[in-house]
């Protein structure tokens, strides 16, 4: 099969733009390639899905385009911004919920902290901190502690915290590879409704196949470490997703079949230093 | 009933000590074993009053302010060293050294240096309560969670925001331990400091009761050290409590 690397041109304007990123690590034992050369453009108000195999330098990436760790080389830039630093547009749900929440705040100071930082005033704080609980259903428990919830009901807040920043991209670090099926069902609807209602961009990283085909309106799909992307993957199902129905539609059973053949090539060590040397890879043994 | 509970729980040991000395030394004529009904007594006749604030109040000042700077400045000295490996790198090996003298050898040359008023004895118990807490903070600091700190830089806080709202509480639970073991610390460097060269203080009473063989009072004075010590550790109990709720609260919800 070959390989569509240039990717489909999102519609619309550009908002986060991924360019010729590299990420070297320096270990005691020598440098370790975990990115080798990604591009990628996120049009505004897309919801684009990054899936690879483990150990696919996801979250190293993730890391990278929220300006937590520089790219050793190539850049991200936000908005026409180049990022050298966490920008203020971008909000990041890490999959640890229970090391994302601050265990000293109650649920709506959790939400509200990131404002109150930013200097919101404090009603429109307390305004904003409302909205965003009701738009995850957790309305009920501003009150409680986040260690008091369960790991689905916390992840929401985390959700909620993001949502009330209002950022320009969320970002998702494989969010619901930790709560257990039922949970993440929901939250998969959750986060489709929360994008379609705030029109923002989400940048959503999983290992999950059927989740990244589920959720996105476009897939990425990465290869093993050292990283580049095997396949731009655009997405044809209808915009309104039902866990049942859409998943049972021959279109989703089709692409999921193809993100899935894509994704053991991967595992099978299909990387950039194969990639660029096919005729070796063939003819070596 | 929950409360009668602890209160019988924690007295039955005393009690039952008391009860023991108490027959135990009935018949005992050696005038350097100590009664518990005399010191009792002499708590009584001989320190409740005037003794008290001429002795007791000084003791408890020089306390109270010596171990309180050696909180905020172990606090503060401990965000700062804490969060910056370089700082953490400079003065590691400096602060093992200090840490292994013991404050009172300290001592004689505090008063050549300071003189032998309050200065070197608060001096001293700030010295010696200064290292664990110290110590503790940049500890606690260093072993704030990788997750939450990436969340704090993700919205954007750094600077002061960063330490009041995430680096503070977060390393909380671990500079209560520190104030914790600073506690005893700074009741026995009271009484040490107050034996040489002092003209008041609950050491030096103590100390003189002991020249002029009048044991009762002396060990009167002694009961009083231990009484000081349950006080601090209760009101240090009240506070951790209240302060650390989140912490207690999530650790019980994690062993269920």
């Amino acid at each position: 099969m070959n390989t569509d690397v240039t990717g489909t041109t999102p519609k619309g304007e550009v908002l986060l733009s991924v360019q010729g990123v590299q990420k070297v690590y320096s270990t005691p034992t020598g440098r370790v390639e975990a990115v080798r050369d990604l591009t990628f453009d996120l049009g505004k108000g897309e919801f684009a899905c990054l899936v690879g195999p483990s150990g696919s330098g996801k979250t190293t990436l993730l890391k990278v385009i929220s300006g937590l760790m520089p790219a050793t080389s190539g850049h991200v830039v936000l908005d026409g911004k180049e990022i050298d630093g966490p920008p203020r547009g971008m909000a990041l749900v890490f999959q640890e919920y229970g090391r994302s929440l601050y265990p000293w705040m109650r649920v709506a100071e959790n939400v509200e902290l990131p404002l109150r930082a930013a200097g919101v005033p404090k009603a429109e704080r307390r305004a904003r901190v409302e909205e965003a609980l009701e738009q995850v259903d957790l309305a009920h428990v501003p009150r409680s502690y986040p260690w008091q919830l369960s790991g689905g009901m916390q992840q929401r807040v985390a959700i909620a915290r993001a949502i009330a920043y209002r950022p320009e991209v969320l970002l998702m670090d494989e969010p619901f590879a930790a709560v257990d099926a039922q949970t993440r069902a929901d939250l998969e609807d959750l986060v489709r409704k929360v994008w379609k209602e705030l029109g923002i961009t989400v940048l959503f990283v999983t290992h999950d196949i059927d989740e990244s085909v589920y959720l996105g309106e476009r897939v990425i799909i990465l290869s093993s470490s050292p990283t580049i992307i095997l396949e731009d993957l655009h997405i044809d199902l209808p915009a309104e997703r039902d866990q049942l129905e859409t998943r049972s539609m021959p279109e989703f059973v089709e692409q999921r079949h193809h993100v899935y053949e894509q994704i053991q090539k991967a595992k099978r060590g299909y990387n950039a230093d194969t990639a660029s040397m096919p005729a070796v890879a063939a003819s070596g043994v | 009933m929950k409360a009668l509970k602890a209160i019988s729980a924690a007295l039955a040991l005393p009690i039952v000590i008391v009860i023991v000395w108490w027959f135990g030394t009935m018949n005992e004529t050696n005038p350097f074993v100590p009664k518990p009904g005399q010191m009792v007594t002499d708590l009584f006749t001989v320190w409740v009053g005037p003794l008290m604030a001429e002795q007791v109040v000084p003791s408890l000042y020089r306390l109270a302010v010596g171990l309180g700077a050696a909180i905020i400045v172990g606090i503060v000295l401990g965000l700062l060293i804490g969060g910056s490996r370089l700082a953490r790198a400079l003065t590691g090996p400096a602060f093992e050294f200090i840490r292994a003298v013991p404050p009172p050898v300290l001592l004689p040359v505090l008063l050549l240096i300071l003189g032998i008023d309050d200065r070197s004895k608060i001096f001293l118990i700030f010295l010696g309560c200064l290292w664990p807490i110290l110590l503790n903070t940049i500890d606690g600091v260093r072993s704030v969670d990788s997750v939450l700190g990436d969340t704090t830089s993700t919205y954007g806080m750094r600077g002061w925001a960063r330490f009041r709202w995430f680096v503070f509480p977060a390393a909380l639970p671990r500079i209560m331990t520190g104030i914790r073991l600073a506690l005893p610390i700074a009741i026995i460097l009271m009484v040490v400091s107050e034996m040489y060269a002092a003209l008041d203080g609950l050491g030096y009473r103590i100390m003189l009761f002991k020249q002029t063989f009048q044991m009762g009072p002396m060990w009167a004075g002694i009961l009083i050290i231990g009484l000081i010590g349950i006080v601090m550790a209760g009101l240090f109990r009240l506070v951790e409590r209240r302060v650390l709720a989140w912490y207690y609260g999530q650790r019980e919800v994690e062993k269920q």
